[in-house]
């Protein structure tokens, strides 16, 4: 492409009409077709697609020991809790006959390694423990009761990504278009929106639109109307991060040679913009946002205590402070593994949409 | 003699740095207005830290429960709190709080993940693969979540806020100095130092370190203002400092349940959270642009 690229500008000199057909040529035909829309969205080589599953296998299976490593981490801190894991599960009261059968039943007898072993199989048949906490029915399961709180907080954060998706993406754009003032302006806002405490913007937004307008619920989860805030207040969070990366990569595009060429035969600037630029600069954009979905769940949990938004963060932070330790070991052990796969999903993308990519690994 | 030349050197560092400051101040504030913002901002936060018991009004625990929740008035410049207490005293006092912690936390992780960031950089092999893989996993964990189980094995509390947070920005700063080391690793001068025989310490820090220090610094100062914000959520939602001590999150956790009376108790910690982590925000990007770094997505 480099080579067409050159040749393209080179023949700038020509007469209008011969830059114009060739350009054309290149640009739409050759680039778009093989670069953007060829191979950006779908795949048409047998070869690359193969060698994107095996690369997706390979990555999948090198997560493994990563996930491996985050149950033993959260093993480990639920094991050095201080206090004895029994007598906390009776709250206190207990004959040391019970002690020991509980003991017994539960594998605390065993040494800490066979300990281990025994969580992870209980892990891997679906059994996290019960909370401590009694629900109507009895000791609620824990991977039940993580799960559905998940469902909410998986709601408002992917609610708030779109949103911020939405609105970094147009800054960053027009950021990196306009140099100069508008950039500069732009560039603070995404620092401002970088640096904003999530319960501090939570805080003000409760105060404006709930306690001086009274135009929407403040607290909990129920219609949509209890979904703006929230959502707002967690899109601050990633916004200007967004807009950032959208900044950096478009800027890297409008530098590239194909622009160039877009502008010397005579494309008009929103075409430019649209087809040459936004779609170039959104490869990395995907990828950051699909990285940043773990931590976006972990900004969530902040939201979510602002404005007792009943999800996965409250609910940790409440056992947290009731002690209730085999929810958090088993909300640490969703939210993490969440995580992981959220980095698998951006490594695969960034390979699916950017070809050029795939085909130099291949190499 | 050895010592005279050790401090010969120092000086022409330490002038070296001066005159950097200044070019870099020079440079940048022209250019960005929040740049000088930002500075004036640490100047006003180190000058209160060092001289809050002169600059602060009243005392932070001393309140009058008779003058709770006031508006800012000439006795309660930024108004008083849930406890009669004056809100500036207890920010001038809370940045003090902030500033102890941000130091520790990057004290810590700098220090113990550039080492091993260099180590696992230059020497490859079991320490590199154990030392990645034990970040890989600690980087599965958001800052935050992290923090809850630190929290939940050592109680709540600032200290235990602190161990955590410095446990946690351990890992992200030793992959950025691996990745340094590595690319460091293979140029020229660093082969001409083996070449001469130097020993690898030499190496390490006399050829590697000077050189990718820069991106280090500014992926401090981002740490910083992370610091800053993990600490303050901490508070916000009680795990951090626990009352009386004088904390920005911690005074918005307190404040909280009086949000339908007064908002200033609310409003301005926050804002003072804020306006730290946008200044390291913004210097760290100043810092960037100075010595043009490419930005990279961590």
């Amino acid at each position: 492409m480099e080579v067409l690229n050159v040749e393209c500008i080179s023949r700038l000199n020509a007469p209008p009409e011969s830059v114009l057909e060739e350009t054309d040529f290149y640009t739409h035909s050759t680039f778009r077709n093989l670069l953007i829309e060829g191979q950006m969205w779908g795949d048409s080589s047998e070869a690359a697609n193969r060698m994107s599953y095996s690369y997706f296998l390979k990555r999948s299976i090198s997560l493994i020991p990563t996930i491996l490593g985050v149950t033993l981490v959260v093993f480990v801190i639920v094991r050095s809790i201080p206090g004895d894991p029994v007598i906390i599960l009776f709250g206190g009261f207990v004959t040391g006959e019970q002690l020991e059968t509980t003991r017994r039943l539960l594998g605390l007898d065993q040494p800490i390694y066979v300990q281990y072993f025994l969580y992870l199989a209980r892990l891997l048949q679906g059994d996290w423990g019960y909370s401590i906490e009694l629900g109507v029915a009895g000791a609620q399961p824990v991977l039940s009761l993580v799960l559905q709180k998940f469902v909410a907080t998986l709601q408002l954060a992917v609610l708030s990504m779109i949103m911020a998706s939405v609105l970094g993406v147009f800054l960053g754009v027009l950021s990196a278009t306009n140099r100069g003032r508008v950039d500069n302006i732009c560039r603070t806002v995404s620092l401002l929106g970088f640096s904003i405490p999530v319960f501090w913007i939570g805080m003000i937004f409760i105060t404006v639109f709930s306690l001086h307008l009274r135009l929407l619920p403040s607290m909990g989860r129920g219609g949509p109307e209890y979904l703006v805030l929230p959502t707002l207040t967690l899109a601050t969070y990633l916004f200007g991060m967004i807009s950032r990366v959208t900044r950096a990569a478009a800027l890297d595009v409008t530098h590239q040679d194909f622009i160039l060429t877009a502008q010397a035969k005579g494309l008009r600037r929103r075409q430019i913009l649209v087809n040459h630029i936004l779609r170039n600069s959104l490869i990395p954009v995907v990828t950051v946002v699909t990285l940043q979905f773990g931590s976006l769940i972990g900004g969530a949990v902040v939201t979510e205590t602002v404005f007792n938004y009943p999800g996965l963060g409250l609910l940790l932070v409440q056992s947290l402070l009731r002690r209730d330790y085999p929810v958090i070991q088993g909300g640490m052990l969703l939210i993490a593994i969440v995580m992981t796969l959220s980095v698998l999903a951006s490594d695969v993308l960034y390979m699916r949409l950017d070809p050029r990519i795939r085909f130099a690994k291949r190499d | 003699m050895k010592s005279l030349s050790e401090l010969r050197r120092f000086a022409s560092t330490a002038r070296q740095l001066k005159e950097g400051l200044g070019d870099f101040v020079a440079q940048t504030c022209k250019r960005d207005k929040s740049v000088v913002f930002a500075l004036l901002f640490f100047t006003l936060l180190l000058f209160s830290t060092v001289f809050a018991d002169y600059v602060a009004p009243r005392p932070y625990w001393e309140g009058e429960l008779s003058e709770r929740l006031q508006a800012p008035s000439w006795r309660f410049p930024l108004g008083s709190d849930q406890m009669g207490r004056d809100i500036l005293s207890r920010i001038i006092y809370g940045g003090r709080t902030l500033m102890y912690s941000i130091s520790i936390v990057l004290a810590v992780s700098t220090s113990l993940g550039l080492l091993l960031g260099l180590l696992s950089g230059y020497y490859g092999g079991v320490v590199d693969i154990l030392a990645m893989r034990t970040t890989d996993i600690l980087l599965c964990f958001p800052p935050i979540i992290l923090a809850f189980g630190i929290l939940a094995v050592l109680g709540v509390g600032l200290e235990n806020a602190i161990i955590a947070s410095s446990i946690f920005f351990i890992a992200p700063f030793a992959r950025l100095t691996r990745g340094q080391v590595l690319s460091a690793k293979e140029l020229l001068y660093v082969d001409n130092a083996k070449v001469i025989g130097c020993a690898d310490a030499r190496i390490i820090f006399h050829h590697i370190l000077p050189n990718i220090i820069s991106p280090l610094v500014v992926q401090m100062t981002f740490n910083a203002a992370s610091v800053i914000l993990l600490v303050g959520a901490l508070g916000f939602i009680g795990l951090g400092t626990q009352p009386p001590t004088a904390d920005w999150g911690t005074m918005m956790y307190e404040a909280r349940d009086y949000m339908n009376l007064s908002s200033y108790p609310l409003f301005f910690p926050g804002l003072c959270i804020f306006l730290a982590a946008f200044s390291f925000n913004t210097l760290g990007e100043a810092l960037r642009d100075y010595w043009d770094i490419r930005e990279r997505a961590l």
